[in-house]
């Protein structure tokens, strides 16, 4: 089954403008409340790509772990313009865990 | 510890027992199997996953670097009205790939514009607008293919390791409490009939050496 899908991006206006002339749907979001809505709204809707910028991300983690376990929307944490809080990784390294029960990727680090 | 489970010791529940071991085994090793599957493509993906985020991670890093400059050198209000009204739009398709059940995304994307120029991702003139800005746009949309790269990997590592909880989960139910229950219960009902057994054969004798004492008095 093909269905055509739209792209959004939620984090604070700074972060997400360039994606905006990218073609995506950006909307911007700073408090944890706004972040939330926009997030439940989009998810709704047929977005099947969700980025949030990770400042935004670590504002509603149990929104996000929610989603976590359906095919859609695929929620991606994404570095903002102040820099990578490693909230992204932490997902990766998270699911290896879950899944091996041990963290065998991250380890040599 | 394995448990008895709480049945009449007849043979007729012996066979079904027997029967349901069987098919416990067989479930076991199929199960196993799909684990060992999943587990080998879900590190498979795993590892892309990784490398992905940390290209997106870098490229994103250098993207935000390069806007940050235009926002430098040109106006707030000047930006955000170039980049007010995006010329391309982009629309992405969604189909599922079907990894050892478990559905994972696939995602392609078109990008629609007024023009068929591939160079010309610019959303405005370049009267107003500075140079960082054009470098920064365009380090923006050399990201979005990782991106989506990303966003399927990221999606279908997330499933799979919900999937291979869930078959570990019955896996190990299926080898530490259910096949020793059966195996438990099983051996029970064989003890009991085979007590059945030699009771009933004791009570013959001594039916017998009753008979022949009778017999002896009489004759």
């Amino acid at each position: 089954m093909i269905y055509m899908s739209k792209i959004g991006v939620i984090g604070d206006k700074d972060s997400i403008l360039g994606f905006k002339a990218l073609g995506f749907s950006v909307f911007p979001a700073v408090s944890k409340e706004d972040a939330e809505q926009k997030l439940n709204d989009l998810a709704k809707q047929d977005y099947a790509v969700i980025y949030i910028v990770e400042q935004t991300a670590q504002l509603v983690a149990d929104s996000i772990a929610q989603y976590k376990e359906q095919r859609f929307p695929a929620i991606i944490p994404i570095p903002g313009n102040q820099g990578s809080l490693g909230i992204g990784m932490q997902s990766v390294k998270a699911s290896v865990e879950k899944a091996v029960g041990a963290d065998i990727l991250f380890r040599e680090e | 510890m394995a448990n008895k489970l709480n049945v009449n010791p007849t043979r007729m529940v012996l066979t079904n027992l027997k029967r349901r071991l069987k098919v416990a085994r067989r479930g076991h090793k199929l199960l196993k199997d799909k684990r060992d599957e999943l587990m080998k493509k879900f590190l498979e993906i795993v590892r892309q996953n990784k490398e992905m985020r940390e290209k997106v991670e870098e490229m994103l890093q250098k993207a935000h670097s390069s806007f940050v400059m235009a926002r430098a050198v040109t106006p707030t209000e000047i930006i955000e009205e170039a980049l007010m009204f995006p010329k391309k739009k982009i629309s992405l398709e969604v189909s599922t790939k079907n990894i050892m059940s478990v559905d994972v995304p696939v995602l392609s994307f078109n990008t629609e514009g007024d023009s068929n120029d591939i160079g010309d991702i610019y959303p405005y003139g370049f009267a107003t607008t500075s140079g960082e800005l054009d470098v920064a746009i365009a380090t923006f949309s050399e990201v979005v293919p990782y991106m989506l790269r990303l966003a399927e990997l990221e999606k279908s590592a997330q499933l799979l390791a919900e999937e291979i909880e869930k078959t570990r989960r019955r896996v190990n139910a299926l080898e530490y409490v259910m096949i020793p229950n059966l195996n438990e219960t099983i051996k029970y009902i064989n003890m009991k009939l085979d007590e059945n057994e030699r009771g009933n054969l004791t009570r013959l004798m001594k039916v017998k050496d009753m008979m022949l004492e009778q017999a002896r008095q009489k004759g």
